[in-house]
């Protein structure tokens, strides 16, 4: 069993002390997430509708992170819980339900991205800093003038930076959505796309800096 | 050092990866160059606002799922049965 897992049960044990560190789920979820995956292993038919309406909703959020087309996305969801349904016998509960499907989705998204024919991507040079001959940046213009807490705490600035994202060539955007959104190490990253970890860090890097040259006229302080 | 290798080998330094001797070389860097100094800010806040995008606080942002699609989901269910 998972560190986690002994920490939520003994943390149930307690009467739902809250153990010092750990990330545990409240035990009034664990305990509806055993119910839940209990109920599932036996079939039971609206086991599976309540899984599907109660984690729908979030893991197509996941989907369409790595999939900019809203019928892949779709589809990669539709995949996912398929896959969900063939290993419910095989899932132990060493994780949560959550962690669990979000793998899977993660998953079945890159599966999407594979099978597609592979478009000719747009170079991301031109989004990265360009240098004098002596090594000085070319027009590093001012600083920003707000702060990332400040940004995001508007609907609209989130849309624009998750519009921003969209434009990053495909190769850079998904190792920029896997390493920086979904949080997955570089390894896990290189596992999953099959290339070097160099490579992630590279294309990380990139990703970043032409994220960064998307944002700058709107954040930069000469900004009206 | 100058600002390009600063820029190149930023995500090292940003991830304290770098011994000590470099990380060194990079504050000196830091230490005379603002416009370098807003890049690493600029720098951080983009990486910050790209998971940021996705969440309200710590919560994921869950999407409106199209009723079809939860029935295809289902349907297939039942189909593997």
């Amino acid at each position: 069993m998972e560190p986690a897992s002994r920490y939520r049960q003994l943390s149930c044990a307690l009467g739902g002390t809250k153990l010092v560190g750990m990330d545990v789920q409240p035990c009034q979820e664990t305990e509806a997430e055993a119910s839940l995956l209990k109920a599932l292993k036996a079939s039971d038919e609206r086991a599976f509708v309540e899984l599907v309406n109660r984690y729908s909703g979030r893991l197509l959020v996941v989907a369409r992170r790595l999939l900019n087309q809203e019928q892949d996305a779709q589809d990669a969801l539709q995949d996912a819980f398929i896959s969900a349904f063939r290993g419910l016998a095989a899932f132990d509960g060493n994780s949560t339900l959550a962690t669990w499907l979000h793998r899977i989705t993660v998953n079945a998204a890159l599966m999407k991205l594979r099978s597609k024919r592979r478009k000719p991507e747009q170079p991301i040079e031109e989004l990265l800093p360009k240098y004098y001959d002596d090594g000085h940046r070319q027009n590093p213009g001012p600083a920003w003038k707000t702060t990332a807490a400040q940004v995001v705490e508007k609907a609209e600035t989130r849309e624009l930076v998750r519009r921003c994202i969209a434009q990053l060539p495909d190769s850079y955007r998904i190792v920029l959505v896997l390493r920086d959104i979904e949080e997955l190490d570089t390894t896990t990253v290189a596992n999953h796309l099959g290339i070097e970890i160099g490579a992630v860090k590279t294309r990380l890097h990139r990703a970043r800096q032409a994220l960064r040259t998307l944002l700058d006229p709107h954040f930069r302080g000469d900004a009206s | 050092m100058t600002c390009q290798e600063f820029i190149d080998f930023l995500l090292d330094y940003d991830e304290g990866v770098l011994p000590a001797d470099q990380r060194a070389r990079f504050d000196e860097h830091l230490s005379v160059c603002p416009d370098c100094v807003n890049y690493l800010a600029s720098y951080r806040a983009t990486k910050a606002m790209g998971k940021s995008a996705f969440s309200v606080g710590s919560e994921p942002l869950p999407a409106e799922v199209p009723p079809e699609l939860i029935q295809a989901i289902l349907s297939a269910h039942k189909h593997a049965e």
